[in-house]
């Protein structure tokens, strides 16, 4: 049901992991809903210079969770702001309808950690 | 690598060979329809006949008490909502419980949009209901009691015979969704005191698409499929010749080798559970640990969620299913586990494993190997995985 696009990056997601002492963390969605992500950024010169996730769900939360990794890393805030849940989802070929959702994760996790830094750094 | 490891028996099972063998000449060229008045036609009704008598044998009932059907989910349909049709003059409430398969539950929801009542009756922690709780439900307008045999995602086995005793004596209709226990557990109606019951022929080893409803004599419920007179007027549709020779078959060979079947599968499923529960921490085991359906197992891992497990599981050819809400498409996780008392996010990472025939040692100490380092690897990409978080305190 998956696209084959969508089970490599669950077979081998990118960027796994936490960043210590990181300048952003992003956490959205609840273990209760089965599904939970936790995105850690280090912010250079107003560049994503790296970004690690922690993904709690299914086959596509994982594979968007990388997905969206890869589209943000070394990218202007500003820019990785602007990423969709559904550019995640178009990147991926696409995702099964009932599974369309999951990629909510994604996005919104990467924004909540860039709005956690821009709190924390608000001159 | 390309070996592939079924234990999913619960979802379907592979069709016996010599089930398949008895189906081919009805599908080729003996497929006379059996409504018909030459002999092409009168050998199919003669065959279905001989299957009728044969199923009814095994479940001691009689032949004209054997409704066959396109499977379970009809059967399940049938007898809640045709007896709620034919019965309504006595009284508009139902009884059945919170872990039925959807089948019946989603039958039940149906009638009580149109103004029935419906109760149903809770469970332990282990899936069982208590026959009593079924007794404290009936009301002088209960006109069905519906509760399965055994369960499809934790295997529980229910108390029929007592809750038949119950139901017996109050005059309530009792339908019994057997689905699940059918070719797995000794089925005879008299005992069981039941009034109705559903098999589906592909669980056990026989073909999709098949099932039967038993009806008990005298029974009124109003039918379901309205068309040509088949099954005496009460279930119209064109008799699947074939697919009735083969259940037959079917139920016959697991009637056959039901004792022997079950001690086997039983111990495959226990040393799965002493290696699986050996090798890997916070693993638990949902579901009652003694009155159970032999080849299941079902656990939950802290940590991780169901979809991701099956996955895996998949890569290394081993086919599972899970109660996730996340293998499903809808957004709550298994009713049965919540029923249980599992909290959602557990119910979340929950893994069912269903044993059959064709199941042996080899696949069940594959499975041992390979899942520890799946854990693992979906542990150390969980969010609520940590070596000293709270989350794995609570446990
Ligand atoms: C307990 C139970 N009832 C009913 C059904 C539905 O049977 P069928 O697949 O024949 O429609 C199933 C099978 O999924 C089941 O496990
Ligand atoms: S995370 Fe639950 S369906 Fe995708």
């Amino acid at each position: 049901m998956y696209s084959e696009l969508v089970m490599e990056h669950f077979r081998n997601p990118r960027n796994i992991g936490v960043i210590e002492n990181a300048d952003g963390v992003g956490e959205v969605g609840n273990p209760q809903c089965g599904d939970m992500m936790r995105i850690t950024i280090k912010v250079k010169d107003d560049i994503l210079e790296d970004i690690k996730f922690q993904t709690l769900g299914c086959g596509a939360a994982v594979a968007t969770s990388s997905m969206v990794t890869e589209m943000a890393k070394g990218k202007k805030l500003d820019e990785a702001m602007d990423i969709t849940n559904q550019a995640v989802a178009e990147a991926l070929g696409g995702l099964p309808p009932a599974k369309m959702h999951c990629s909510n994760l994604a996005a919104d996790g990467l924004q909540a950690a860039i709005k956690d830094y821009r709190a924390r750094h608000k001159a | 690598m390309d070996r592939v490891v079924y234990m999913d028996h619960a979802s379907t099972t592979p069709t016996d060979p010599e089930v398949v063998a008895v189906m081919l000449p009805w599908m080729s060229e003996q497929f006379g329809n059996p409504s018909t008045m030459y002999s092409l036609g009168l050998r199919g009704a003669k065959v279905v006949q001989n299957a009728r008598e044969s199923i009814a044998h095994t479940i001691n009932a009689d032949p004209e008490e054997i409704y066959f059907t396109s499977g379970g989910t009809e059967a399940d349909n049938w007898a809640i909502l045709g007896v709620a049709d034919a019965h309504s003059k006595k009284g508009r409430h139902l009884i059945t419980s919170t872990i039925e398969h959807h089948a019946v539950l989603e039958s039940m929801e149906y009638l009580e949009k149109r103004g029935c009542e419906i109760t149903r009756v809770p469970v332990d922690g282990g899936g069982l209901i208590d026959p009593e709780e079924v007794r404290r439900a009936l009301r002088p307008d209960t006109v069905l009691v519906s509760i399965m045999y055994a369960n499809n995602e934790i295997g529980t086995i229910e108390p029929i015979a007592d809750i038949g005793r119950i139901t017996r004596e109050a005059g309530v209709l009792f339908h019994v969704d057997a689905v699940q226990a059918a070719g797995k557990l000794p089925l005879d109606v008299e005992e069981l005191g039941v009034d109705m019951l559903s098999m589906s022929a592909h669980k056990f080893y026989g073909p999709k698409g098949v099932g039967l409803m038993y009806l008990r004599k005298r029974t009124r419920v109003t039918p379901l499929l309205h068309g040509g007179g088949q099954e005496r007027g009460r279930r119209a549709g064109t008799t699947n010749v074939p697919g009735i020779v083969g259940m037959a078959k079917a139920l016959e060979l697991a009637d056959n080798r039901m004792a022997e079947d079950a001690v086997r599968e039983a111990a495959l499923r226990d040393r799965l559970w002493e290696g699986l529960s050996a090798g890997i921490e916070a693993i638990h085991l949902n579901g009652d640990p003694v009155r159970r359906l032999p080849g299941n197992l079902n656990v939950r891992l802290d940590g991780i969620e169901g979809e991701s497990m099956v996955l895996m599981l998949d890569m290394e050819g081993i086919c599972v299913s899970s109660g996730s809400a996340c293998t499903t498409g809808s957004l709550e996780p298994s009713h049965v586990l919540l029923a249980i008392g599992i909290p959602a996010e557990h119910a979340h990472g929950s893994l069912r494993a269903t044993l059959g025939r064709s199941t042996t040692t080899e696949d069940v100490d594959h499975f041992i190997k390979v899942f520890p380092p799946i854990v693992d690897r979906l542990r150390q990409m969980s969010p609520i995985w940590c070596e000293n978080c709270v989350c794995k305190q609570r446990n």
